[in-house]
């Protein structure tokens, strides 16, 4: 493979633009400096309690996602593109959504297999007709974005139900603040802190219509033992909002309450960080223990706004992903200004026979897996590993896609013995509500193993805080 | 706010407090088992100590035989014993964390710290020469949670649960110290005198903390009828029911401004702090101080429950 693209030093050569304060800087840092300032750090983080749980790791509880102290920095110039086309895209995102719950314009037209959409147990029929407050579906969208060259920055996933990472952006800010004051006086970074702001605001902006006060808004979490606990409660102490688990709601009257100390109190907004299944057992998983019976009929009623809505999730589904820049085209009439990863969806017996005559080439993923397991890393696993996955891949061939293994872009990451480049990928948080509101930052997440390529907190992978310069 | 964080507030201060009294309690019980004496007489003070801290049936279930090593073990670290300081600590902070946006970071904080630092102790590495260093740490621990959430947190419902949850639980702690450690005294209390009474009753103060303060309030040798006096109905006294119930009285009566609403507790209460301020040591002797200790366990109890009913605790 050839050799990566270097977020610092492009394919060789010159320290790029963006980077020569940092360069500068790093330049006269001792390694011992260094090691003792990202120690700080871990201390800083712990303290604080910003953990996350791993599934099936054996010593479970929680776990301190590794930081890395040298930052990844964007220019304005590369924002400004960025922010066109994840504006573009999260719009047009919506806008599907609206029509596959509505008309289904998009399918009468041919551009997307039907079955695809029908048969997908992401797509909820008991959306159809449903009017959201200002059409929006999706109100929450971290845009996973991998880099390959100075100007190729691809779209490698769009996570349209519950993303999260947002509290490590603001978290990793904040310690970088704290340990390196003098590095942002050098560079005219901007602040991504208005967060939670911009959220609140953009939750109120999708409350019901006439209410006869200022809207209430709970944050719903599964509860203390999700992986993304620690963010829950971090933004809805960030909102001043509730954070409540489904036990502490009921619907009576029509009407979604939560359990306070003076009694039931109703809720206009629940921006909920549970999965469609266990939101309402009447309507989505009899069998769950978890949810609020009824909440769903509140919901249809127009009652309360659940952010993001219900069903949301057909639009992040890998098997409809390959289709999206055909999406945006439908919808805008433009052409897609970011581009997606090349992609084979195995259930097309041309695409299957390809991957499978190429698995040591790919990356395979299946269809309704995140966090990084359950996939092939064709160039990195050895040989009984693909032929074990490629039985799996011939048994069930529409669970799985496949993509070219990138060269994902590397930035300069504090490691064992020295600072070495490692792969990384960025993703941005957009709000979308009365306007869509990015935040001029995001996170970068790093594979922190020498040559790896998967960056998912769960595989190893660690953040970094990520710069987005002012012009 | 939502009934199950006053619950979870609520709770956590009766954890924390109750850690820093079982650490109290062990303390003062190593103390005395130090001390020379003939026989087995450990025995009779590890049962109390086991008792003040209603903890003698897990522990015999459990171990049998009243041996220092398994006492210290039980007591500090089996987290099969809900009342241990291991369970204590990690329950305060469990319940710290599912409700972290009610607490300040500085809360939040001590209550991290303490449980990362206690689980990271191995219990085999702790000896009797450490011992006294360990039960003091979990009392400063406890220290640092009250005063963080003194000087930081707004004075609105997150508060007043929290100290109505302190006092409860503190309430609790005395009478049964006053139940089971000042009742084994009595009989002895004729040989007043003997060094080794000196000695217990200046450890009874000790498990409370007043062993210095009772001198500079009577200015007097340990006298019992003085020490359940100031145990009961002395207001200066931090850990006297009486104390405990001013607060209470204090945190309850806030409830209610707070929330415009008076319910059955705020009179249970009140009614309670009124025995204490117009009872007299005398009388209580003369009708039995084991019945009167017996019928406020029942009140402070019955307070808990209606707090917990009035305020949605759970429901």
């Amino acid at each position: 493979m050839v050799a990566a693209f270097d977020e610092m030093n492009g394919f060789g050569g010159e320290v790029r633009a963006p980077y020569r304060a940092l360069a500068e800087w790093l330049g006269v840092q001792h390694l011992d400096t260094l090691r003792q300032k990202s120690a700080e750090a871990e201390v800083l983080f712990r303290r604080s309690g910003i953990t996350f749980a791993v599934y099936g790791a054996e010593e479970a509880g929680e776990r301190l996602i590794p930081f890395d102290i040298l930052p990844r920095i964007i220019s304005a110039e590369e924002w400004r593109r960025l922010e066109l086309g994840i504006e573009q895209r999260v719009r047009s995102l919506n806008a599907f959504l609206y029509d596959i719950y509505h008309r289904q314009e998009i399918l009468k037209a041919g551009k997307i297999p039907e079955e695809l959409i029908t048969q997908n147990s992401a797509f909820l029929p008991e959306m159809i007709g449903v009017d959201p407050p200002r059409g929006v579906y999706s109100h929450i969208i971290g845009v996973d974005l991998v880099r390959t060259g100075e100007n190729e920055f691809m779209v490698l996933e769009d996570n349209t139900r519950t993303p999260s990472g947002v509290s490590y952006m603001l978290e990793n800010r904040e310690t970088m603040m704290h340990l390196f004051p003098d590095l942002f006086s050098r560079n005219r970074v901007r602040p991504v802190e208005n967060y939670p702001d911009a959220l609140l605001k953009t939750l109120e902006s999708v409350a019901p219509g006439n209410l006869d006060a200022e809207p209430t808004i709970a944050l719903l979490t599964p509860g203390v033992y999700n992986s993304a606990y620690f963010e829950h409660s971090f933004l809805a102490d960030q909102m001043g909002v509730e954070l409540v688990e489904s036990s502490d709601l009921v619907v009576i009257d029509g009407l979604l309450r939560m359990k306070t100390t003076e009694g039931l109190k109703r809720v206009d907004v629940l921006y909920r960080r549970v999965d469609d299944d266990f939101l309402d057992p009447l309507v989505f998983d009899p069998t769950s223990l978890l949810g609020v019976p009824g909440i769903f009929d509140v919901y249809r009623s127009g009652r309360v706004t659940i952010v993001n809505a219900p069903g949301a999730g057909i639009a992040d589904d890998k098997a409809i992903y390959s289709y999206i820049p055909a999406i945006i085209e439908f919808y805008t009439g433009k052409q897609p200004i970011l581009a997606n990863v090349e992609t084979y969806n195995c259930r097309e017996p041309a695409s299957l026979k390809y991957v499978l005559d190429h698995l040591a080439e790919l990356v395979v993923k299946e269809v309704h897996g995140s966090g990084g397991y359950g996939m092939l890393v064709g160039p990195k696993s050895t040989k009984d590993q693909i032929e074990t996955f490629r039985a799996k891949l011939v048994a069930n061939p529409s669970n799985y896609i496949a993509q070219p293994t990138l060269s994902l872009s590397t930035c300069p990451t504090l490691a064992d013995s020295s600072v070495a480049p490692r792969h990384l990928d960025l993703r941005p948080f957009v709000l979308i509500g009365d306007q869509v509101r990015l935040m001029p930052g995001g996170l970068t997440r790093v594979a922190l193993k020498k040559g790896s390529l998967v960056v998912n907190s769960s595989q190893g992978g660690g953040t970094k805080d990520t710069w987005v310069l002012q012009e | 706010m939502l009934g199950r964080t006053a619950n979870d507030l609520y709770w956590l201060s009766r954890y924390i407090e109750r850690a820093e009294n079982i650490a109290r309690l062990l303390e003062v019980g190593y103390r005395i088992v130090l001390l020379p004496r003939e026989g087995e007489g450990f025995h009779e003070e590890w049962r109390s100590t086991l008792e003040s801290a209603a903890c003698v049936q897990g522990y015999v279930q459990r171990h049998g035989e009243l041996l220092t090593q398994n006492v210290i073990d039980y007591m500090l670290f089996d987290t099969s014993n809900p009342s241990s300081i291991a369970s204590c600590l990690a329950s305060a902070r469990r319940n710290g964390r599912a409700q972290r946006t009610a607490l300040t970071r500085e809360m939040w904080e001590s209550l991290n710290s303490a449980w990362l630092e206690f689980s990271a102790i191995r219990p085999a590495t702790v000896t009797s020469n450490s011992l006294p260093e360990l039960l003091d740490w979990v009392r400063s621990r406890s220290a640092l949670y009250r005063g963080a959430l003194l000087n930081t947190i707004l004075r609105n419902d997150t508060f007043y649960f929290s100290q109505v949850g302190t006092f409860i639980e503190r309430a609790d702690s005395t009478a049964r110290i006053l139940d089971v450690k000042y009742y084994h005294l009595l009989p002895s209390s004729e040989m007043v005198g003997s060094d080794k009474d000196n000695y217990q009753w200046a450890a009874l103060l000790r498990s409370v903390s007043a062993h210095r303060s009772y001198r500079w309030v009577f200015k007097d040798h340990y006298r019992p009828l003085k020490i359940a006096d100031f145990m009961i109905l002395n207001r200066q006294m931090p850990r006297s029911l009486r104390s405990c119930y001013d607060e209470l009285t204090v945190a309850l009566r806030d409830l209610a401004v707070f929330y415009g609403v008076r319910h059955d507790c705020q009179t249970t209460a009140e009614s309670t702090r009124d025995l204490l301020l117009e009872a007299d040591m005398q009388n209580i002797f003369q009708s039995g101080l084991h019945e009167f200790v017996q019928d406020f366990i029942g009140r402070n109890n019955k307070l808990g429950n209606e707090i917990s009913t009035a305020y949605h605790f759970s429901d």
